[in-house]
């Protein structure tokens, strides 16, 4: 028997994503060239339709905007929680990891209503509130931009913490006591020795909290409502609702290239500034 | 105020360490002069690298006091106390280069404008790098990466400077160098210097007084010469050289005298040592060197069952074994022309100052 080259290995999964990955894309790029929702008319109707309605730029600009204000969150609440992961003991190291990693264990879809029941009117949330007597009316966080922040920050958390973790434990622990020595107070060493050397884990979170975030469809419906409206709630409207495939196509590309812009982006970035950690 | 231009003393006075229930540094009092080297040398896990750290402000000791020209720092954080220190990885920001690393302190102490840069430059200039300013700590050889850690550490112009194992990831020829050259550097700067290092050669070395360590505890706080020839413990009799340990026992003492009769068959008279009883069994500590072959018998040489002899460098190691099955080495100079063969005796060579030690049986 003739031994494999190693790229023969690869064979059955690069087949698998041709048939399954690569091959559909093809197919949606070819059907949003259709002008009619029976894709018989060829055409470039779908995109000028959605390109000449201002509305589809407002929905492309707050399925952005979500992204960023997800990610800002997470950089917020997980920075200060990687922190405090790298000074712990091996135990509370465990037990942190386990309340990070947490969430992947649970279906998106049961995170999602449990949000529900954190957020709403007569929710955990409210009723703390108003128990505590800081407002007399319960807000309104289920359907708001906030509310739906809250719970993705928290959905998406692992996302930003497991590679952000994963850098800064190799970090070597002598830079900090370096620093100190040389006469840095705690705040400096943090922007001048630990943010700049943890970037590569910092801008591989933002990369998979921004991705995931936009196209966050469950979240986004369930918390959201259909009064705030993103590119993949549009998407799904059209294709299973209206059934006009070739239109749900044109936004399908719009959305996968909005988010690959802003990811390649991202990772130039990263790229730039990296490369100390594991150079 | 200080008398010397840059040299503090060093006092660590009753210090104590507990990591959970262990002591890792256990009641330690060093009393070090301004401008000099002093060596922790032990075994790992011996506590001189926490005590190191505590001096560093890394650390919080459990009780006793560090005190600066006579000021205590126990209260101060790390950042305040403006000591120096050399890691044994360096511990360069691998983001910066050369120059920036250099600049760190300065910045971090608020001196900005052009007075940075010309510290920094005089700084690469005296550890001989002045032209490495725009490289990155990855582009630079380990012997170099130390130099700018060297610099780094005294363009702050700390009181004190503390190096932890900063030559144990240099290969021996280029350690040799950076040891000359730190020792060069401290004298020319009157730095008062803590070493920590496990090598004994490196200790002796470089240090002006050696604190040997072992759990938590300094054996003995002396000078090489005098730690080598007159090592106070069993401990650091082991620790510090090469030594041959023979049993015995304290045959008679008078005026200072003992007479001691060794297992092996030879009466020795020795200086007493103190604590020590008549009759009480001890343990005889020579060096290699401290011992001589005869070929006469007497009553101060023992006989020797003669093994391999071999050459190292100038020197001549022989193997023996005595009459109660003890191993000996013995050094001498190595000569030309040496009829060996018929030497069988061993005794002390002329100037020895063998250390005796108390037995526990």
């Amino acid at each position: 028997m003739r031994k494999l080259a190693e790229w023969q290995l690869a064979l059955p999964l690069a087949l698998a994503f041709i048939s399954i990955f690569l091959a559909p894309l093809l197919l949606l790029v070819g059907v949003s060239f259709f002008n009619d929702d029976k894709i018989s008319q060829p055409g470039f109707g779908q995109w000028i339709k959605f390109f000449g309605d201002p509305f589809s730029y407002k929905v492309i600009a707050d399925t952005m905007l979500l992204g960023v204000k997800t990610v800002a969150a997470t950089i917020l609440v997980g920075y200060p929680l990687a922190l405090v992961y790298l000074d712990a003991s091996p135990r509370v190291q465990r037990v942190l990891i386990f309340i990070i990693v947490l969430p992947l264990l649970l279906s998106v879809v049961v995170r999602t209503f449990a949000w529900i029941v954190v957020l709403g009117r007569e929710g955990v949330i409210n009723q703390l509130l108003m128990s505590l007597g800081i407002i007399s009316e319960p807000l309104k966080l289920l359907q708001t931009e906030l509310g739906l922040v809250i719970s993705l920050t928290q959905i998406e958390m692992p996302l930003m913490l497991l590679p952000l973790i994963s850098v800064m434990s190799r970090l070597d622990p002598n830079l900090r006591d370096a620093s100190a020595a040389l006469g840095a107070s705690r705040w400096r060493t943090l922007f001048t020795v630990i943010v700049p050397l943890s970037m590569p884990g910092l801008v591989a979170g933002c990369l998979l909290v921004f991705a995931s975030s936009t196209t966050a469809f469950i979240s986004q419906t369930v918390i959201g409502g259909v009064r705030l409206i993103y590119l993949p709630l549009l998407i799904w409207q059209q294709s299973l609702v209206v059934f006009n495939w070739p239109f749900a196509a044109v936004i399908s590309i719009s959305l996968l290239v909005s988010v690959l812009t802003v990811v390649s982006a991202l990772s130039w970035f990263g790229r730039k500034s990296g490369g100390y950690v594991h150079g | 105020m200080p008398s010397s231009p840059a040299g503090r003393t060093l006092d660590v006075e009753d210090l104590t360490v507990r990591y959970g229930q262990a002591l890792a540094v256990d009641g330690v009092t060093l009393a070090i002069e301004p401008g000099e080297v002093v060596a922790l040398l032990g075994p790992s896990g011996c506590g001189k690298t926490t005590l190191l750290r505590v001096i560093a402000g890394f650390v919080r000791q459990a009780g006793g006091r560090v005190r600066v020209d006579g000021a205590t720092i126990d209260h101060l954080p790390s950042n305040q106390r403006n000591i120096g220190i050399v890691f044994q990885n360096y511990a360069l920001f691998p983001h910066m280069n050369v120059a920036e690393n250099v600049a760190y302190g300065l910045r971090a102490r608020g001196v900005r404008g052009p007075d940075v840069m010309a510290r920094v430059a005089s700084c690469l200039d005296t550890v001989q790098l002045g032209a490495f300013k725009e490289r990155l700590p990855r582009q630079l050889s380990g012997g170099q990466q130390q130099r700018v850690a060297l610099a780094r550490a005294l363009a702050v112009e700390p009181s004190i400077l503390l190096l932890d194992e900063p030559f144990a990831a240099l290969d021996r020829n280029l350690r040799l160098d950076m040891q000359i050259e730190v020792k060069r550097l401290q004298r020319t700067l009157g730095l008062t210097t803590i070493l920590v290092t496990h090598d004994q050669d490196e200790a002796m070395s470089v240090a002006d007084r050696i604190a040997v360590m072992n759990k938590g505890k300094v054996e003995q706080f002396d000078t090489p010469v005098a730690i080598y020839d007159r090592p106070q413990t069993l401990f650091v009799n082991g620790f510090i050289g090469t030594t041959n340990l023979m049993n015995g026992k304290i045959a008679s003492l008078q005026n200072g005298t003992a007479t001691v009769s060794l297992d092996a068959g030879a009466t020795l008279s020795l200086p007493a040592p103190p604590g020590i009883g008549l009759g009480a069994p001890i343990q005889l500590s020579v060096r290699p060197e401290q011992l001589a072959l005869s070929s006469v018998p007497g009553p101060d040489a023992w006989r020797i069952e003669p093994g391999l002899s071999l050459p190292l460098g100038g020197q001549l190691v022989h193997e023996a074994r005595t009459a109660d099955g003890g191993a000996l080495k013995i050094v001498e100079p190595r000569r030309a022309s040496a009829a060996d063969t018929a030497r069988l005796y061993c005794t002390l060579a002329a100037d020895a100052r063998p250390s005796l030690f108390p037995r526990s049986t």
